[in-house]
């Protein structure tokens, strides 16, 4: 009988070593995708570019000049050019910066908790409470997410926070969606069975292995969303429903530009290079933590 | 006598979903003792693991049981979701088919295990982590530290299914139900599975029911063998019995349909027909339009299991 105990007494050491876990591997494998590092390289430069814009902008962002309005690219001094009412492009592009995060990242984290809390309770619970919850969020997703952000905002009314609202919104039945999904298909799997046979209870089954087996896919869909966001954003800036001048913000600056397309077109395109660049870093990341997440291939 | 470990009597499960309710289960009475091995053995939809499942009541929504389970003296039918949960786990427990599927995929088997005793029991993760350890020792997984620490992903299948029943037993249950554990296993493996589940029923005095569709294995680990066809069961009896002297038209069948008779002979003796549609059952019995014996009587009578000797009952009015 003591030589049982003892027994399992021995390998106590070996024990107390953490098992590396999921998301250390997914780090590890990040870490060796260059792709996604170099995206998440200009996303954290982005970043600070943004905290930091007024000690690294050149000139004040609205301080304009009539002297030297819509100056080319290269121009001494001005070596993005000025806009239509004199202002430096540089200083302008790095304040744009703040806005266009804010409104482009924002959205999509709330988007994120509350739809799947919607999606994983409709996929969980089935049946009717499914039926009801998923058919009001189509009615939603039946529209095109710009419509459905213009008219949202349209409604509400310009500004920020109107904006960041809207495009939440746009988001939420999308998440909803992708939630509903994985959750229905892990539900129905051995595992969740064989939980349920060991004695766990719906609250667990749910904390443990729906949410263990469902946050990551729903994870890499909403990075997905980022970039969408970021262009949503910039478009309702661009109609006049988000940002409003004088702000600096890209989607806003493209538009003001936009009567000097003919007279200096490349002055005019950097604050859409600049939304691609970031839209694009977000897609590249987004992709590089899929492929990560997929620890089984 | 003292009462069996488990004791069905007159069970039917029927799943209410789609158009037509199925009947999946209909009227299965089945006791096994303390320490007992039954073998349920059948083909796919004779309601071999509808019936075990019912021990666990892990049915989807929707579906009917009626009849009465009792297991180690709890009336399983009447459970509350709280007593369920008790219950599951650490009096009956189950091996799945495929454990591959059935182990979460996100978590180290070591996690799962831990888990699943301090589900049952008030105890430290450092505690149930030893307790992991002893119980991968027991169904002996070479380098068991490093092992619990591996995802499912990184173990071959029977290494897989020895966690699996690790994890099975780790509360200490009184009775195993194991769904086919050996079905997606290489043959190789197989055999070890089935002398590791014997030495642990034995070990521990396990009841276990053993659902398989083969009779070589159902020989290998099992006390008793009840065939199930359409439901019911057909034929029950002591092992040797069942396959040395099948008495249903159905057992017989199955006995001479096993590819190691087969001899080279160029075509397989099957049984002819397929199997009656569960949603929409003949009046008599299920088997009588594929039995070569039927006489009118089969066609409008449902046989009833009936005592033939003190071990062995048959449901085929050629006993009755």
């Amino acid at each position: 009988m003591s030589a049982v105990t003892t027994d399992i007494d021995a390998p106590v050491g070996v024990l107390v070593a953490k098992s590396p876990g999921f998301w250390s591997n997914v780090l590890r494998r990040l870490i060796r995708d260059p792709v996604a590092m170099i995206a998440l390289a200009i996303i954290v430069i982005l970043v600070l570019i943004a905290i930091f814009a007024p000690y690294i902008a050149p000139y004040d962002p609205s301080k304009g000049s009539v002297i030297r309005r819509l100056k080319p690219i290269g121009t001494p001094g001005y070596i993005f050019g000025t806009d239509e009412l004199g202002r430096d492009m540089l200083s302008r592009l790095i304040h744009g910066t703040r806005l266009s995060l804010i409104m482009g990242v924002i959205p999509v984290p709330i988007a994120f908790i509350i739809g799947s809390t919607i999606g994983i309770i409709a996929g969980y619970a089935g049946g009717i409470v499914n039926t009801l919850i998923m058919r009001t969020i189509d009615v939603f997703y039946a529209f095109p997410s710009v419509l459905l952000a213009v008219a949202l905002s349209g409604a509400l009314g310009s500004g920020l926070t109107n904006a960041l609202v809207s495009l939440t919104v746009v988001f939420i039945p999308q998440i909803a969606r992708v939630a509903e999904s994985v959750t229905t298909q892990v539900r129905k799997l051995d595992y969740v069975d064989a939980a349920r046979a060991s004695g766990a209870s719906a609250a667990t089954i749910i904390r443990v292995h729906i949410l263990g087996n469902v946050l990551g896919p729903i994870f890499v869909f909403a990075t997905s969303l980022i970039s969408v966001s970021m262009i949503l954003a910039s478009g309702l800036s661009f109609l006049g429903l988000g940002v409003r001048p004088p702000d600096a913000e890209w989607g806003l600056m493209l538009n003001t530009l936009r009567t000097a397309i003919y007279s200096n077109p490349f002055v005019a395109a950097l604050p859409g290079v600049m939304i691609f660049i970031t839209s694009i870093c977000f897609n590249l990341f987004s992709d590089g933590l899929r492929t990560a997440m997929d620890v089984k291939s | 006598m003292k009462d069996p470990m488990i004791d069905i009597r007159n069970l039917s499960v029927t799943f209410n979903r789609g158009r037509k309710p199925v009947k999946a289960v209909n009227g299965v009475s089945l006791s096994v003792n303390s320490g007992e091995v039954v073998a349920l053995l059948g083909e796919s939809g004779s309601g071999k693991s509808v019936t075990m499942r019912s021990l666990l009541r892990l049915h989807p929504k929707g579906t009917s049981i009626e009849g009465s389970m009792r297991v180690a003296g709890n009336d399983v039918t009447e459970l509350s979701a709280r007593e369920l949960a008790d219950y599951r786990g650490a009096t009956v427990s189950m091996v799945f088919q495929e454990p591959r599927l059935a182990l979460d995929p996100v978590y180290t088997l070591g996690q799962q295990i831990e888990e699943a005793i301090m589900r049952h029991e008030n105890v430290s993760r450092r505690e149930a982590a030893l307790r992991a350890l002893g119980l991968f020792e027991k169904v002996r997984i070479p380098s068991p530290e490093r092992r619990l620490m591996n995802y499912p992903h990184e173990m071959s299948g029977g290494m897989l299914q020895r966690s699996m029943i690790a994890m099975a037993i780790a509360c200490n249950p009184k009775v195993l139900l194991a769904d086919e554990p050996t079905t997606a296993l290489d043959a190789t493996v197989q055999i070890q599975i089935l002398l590791l589940i014997r030495e642990l029923q034995k070990e521990y005095g396990l009841s276990v029911i053993f659902v398989t569709h083969d009779i070589g294995v159902a020989a290998e680990v099992a006390d008793r063998i009840a065939v199930m066809y359409a439901g019911r069961i057909v034929e029950e009896g002591k092992v040797a019995d069942v396959i040395q002297n099948p008495k249903h038209p159905y057992t017989r069948g199955l006995l001479g349909a096993r590819v190691e008779l087969a001899h080279g002979r160029d075509r397989l003796i099957t049984i002819p027909g397929a199997p009656p549609d569960l949603a929409a059952l003949p009046p008599g019995c299920a088997f009588a339009p594929r039995c070569a014996e039927a006489a009118a009587q089969c066609i409008t009578d449902v046989p009833r299991l009936t005592a033939i000797d003190d071990t062995a009952s048959v449901a085929c009015v050629r006993y009755a």
